[in-house]
């Protein structure tokens, strides 16, 4: 049980994964509200041939990732206003195209070798840069998610009626998606190209599963991450299968477990469906 | 004694983007106490006319006078009903319109909110989940969050869609409560019946076609032009009404 905690390299990935696990489960309870999974997944994906220039330029990941981020989002927003073409269809082409970019790359002959790990992550091997943007990762989302906590849950409650309220719902979003941006670029690195969505979607759609209240929402997520994420770095050192891949799974299983545990959908949970008596 | 009004148009045309005008010729006063009812085809230009009076939409000519803080009472189906949020959390959402944007409802807030619950009958739903309430409890929920917003003025978009009748009832007096209590009224409404039995009439159908009490306003050929053919009489002297159509907002 505590042989882990005794090798060097585990101890820096229980950091590593814990810092990441309490980010990505906060962040990801208002993801799931505003229903940005796939733009959580898509902006991962994006950022992929910033990786792998990082990785061929021999500079540090980060510096690759965030301006790919940036391209992204741009492209989204100018195909999404292109006649004819809609929101979903601006996301595919741009997130396709920039995942096909990074594969040409990283297939190329200057591609240094291991550039898997930028697919399936390093979740067992973080550097000090790792954990230390992980670290500030953390405080980015304990101060930011407390100051925009009104706005976001009376946007997300109803667009309109924020708007009557004199709240601006593209404020709300673009707070948001900034915030996603930039879990998704410290993140990614840990935990992969492919699989860092899982960090940001399946705690929160499991805590959703067990709460009716915001707050104690971000409270289960945020440990349903850190759990599933200790979970998949034992699993991963006693069984020898990958980390990154080894914390995804943890999660998912952490959500099945949920769902007979739901309060959401059932006659007997205090979330049954709406439509009670006048009193 | 004639009172200040706390909303006062004229000559009012509105309407999207370059689009063509959605309503014109609107003119109207609100005054402390009362309730208008906004009657009209779906797509005639209520919905629009309540989004100016909020202050989303400029005069496209015209004036409009909003001297006052109106709050927004919308179609509780527009709430997402699968949101994690507490009556008493919703409520309080109408401090924000006065908070800057790092703030969220505070203590004061909250007390406000209980207050405002409580004022609606609902001080014993405070902690229940929003999408749990029946449509009535829901509606006056979000009244309540407007009384929190310290509104004089609440533009209400058709709140009796889809109430039973006891429900119904118990929302007509609380809104003739607030009314009394000095809140002027705007309801967009289908129900001629119920618009009767308010102080004045709003009839609009792309333009304004007639505004006053109900017995003065609502003869014959106003109806006409504001429906069109879509005014059946009621069989047994009960009255006329507007046959039902499908939402539709503009």
């Amino acid at each position: 049980m505590f042989e882990p905690l005794t090798e060097p390299f585990m101890q820096r990935a229980i950091v590593e994964m814990t810092l990441l696990a309490l980010a990505g489960g906060a962040l990801g309870c208002w993801v799931v509200l505003y229903e940005l999974s796939y733009a959580a997944e898509s902006l991962a994906h994006s950022l992929f041939p910033g990786l792998v220039i990082a990785a061929i330029a021999g500079i540090p990941l980060l510096l690759g990732a965030t301006p790919a981020v940036v391209l992204a989002a741009l492209a989204i927003a100018v195909a999404s206003r292109l006649p004819g073409v809609g929101r979903d269809v601006g996301v595919a082409v741009v997130v396709t195209t920039m995942f096909g970019l990074g594969v040409l790359l990283a297939l190329s002959p200057d591609s240094p070798p291991g550039v898997e790990a930028l697919l399936f992550g390093d979740i067992l091997g973080p550097s000090d840069g790792d954990i230390a943007a992980a670290a500030a990762l953390v405080l980015l989302v304990a101060v930011a998610l407390p100051l925009l906590h009104g706005r976001l849950l009376a946007t997300g409650f109803d667009r309109d009626a924020a708007r009557a309220l004199g709240l601006s719902p593209a404020f709300a979003d673009a707070a948001l998606l900034v915030l996603l941006a930039a879990a998704t670029v410290v993140a990614v690195q840990g935990l992969g190209n492919l699989l860092v969505v899982a960090v940001f979607v399946g705690p929160a759609a499991t805590a959703r599963n067990l709460t009716d209240r915001i707050g104690p929402m971000i409270a289960v997520a945020a440990a349903v991450a850190v759990l599933a994420g200790l979970a998949g770095l034992y699993l991963s050192y006693y069984a020898g299968t990958a980390g990154g891949a080894s914390v995804a799974l943890a999660i998912v299983a952490l959500y099945l477990l949920s769902l007979p545990l739901g309060l959401r959908g059932t006659d007997g949970g205090r979330l049954s469906p709406a439509g009670g008596y006048d009193h | 004694m004639q009172t200040e009004p706390l909303i006062a148009a004229s000559g009012l045309a509105l309407g999207y983007g370059a689009g063509p005008p959605v309503v014109t010729d609107v003119g109207f006063e609100l005054h402390p106490g009362e309730r208008l009812a906004l009657l009209g085809p779906n797509g005639g230009g209520k919905t629009t006319i309540l989004r100016a009076l909020l202050g989303q939409l400029p005069a496209r000519a015209g004036s409009l006078h909003v001297g006052v803080s109106c709050g927004s009472v919308p179609q509780t189906e527009r709430s997402r009903l699968d949101y994690p949020v507490s009556a008493l959390e919703v409520a309080a959402m109408g401090a924000l319109s006065r908070l800057p944007w790092w703030k969220r409802p505070g203590r004061e807030a909250r007390e406000q909110a209980r207050r405002a619950l409580a004022r609606v009958g609902l001080e014993e739903f405070g902690e229940t989940t929003f999408g749990q309430l029946s449509g009535g409890q829901r509606q006056r929920v979000l009244i309540a969050r407007a009384l929190v917003q310290d509104a004089l003025v609440l533009l209400m978009d058709e709140p009796f869609t889809g109430l039973d009748r006891p429900a119904a009832e118990r929302l007509e007096v609380l809104i003739a409560d607030l009314a009394a209590e000095g809140h002027g009224i705007v309801m967009a409404t289908h129900d001629l019946e119920q618009a009767r039995r308010w102080d004045s009439v709003l009839c609009v159908n792309r333009r304004q076609i007639a505004v006053g009490p109900p017995a003065q306003a609502l003869d014959l050929p106003v109806l006409e032009a504001t429906y069109g053919g879509a005014i059946v009489e009621l069989p047994g002297g009960g009255g006329r009404a507007v046959l039902p159509a499908q939402h539709h907002h503009h």
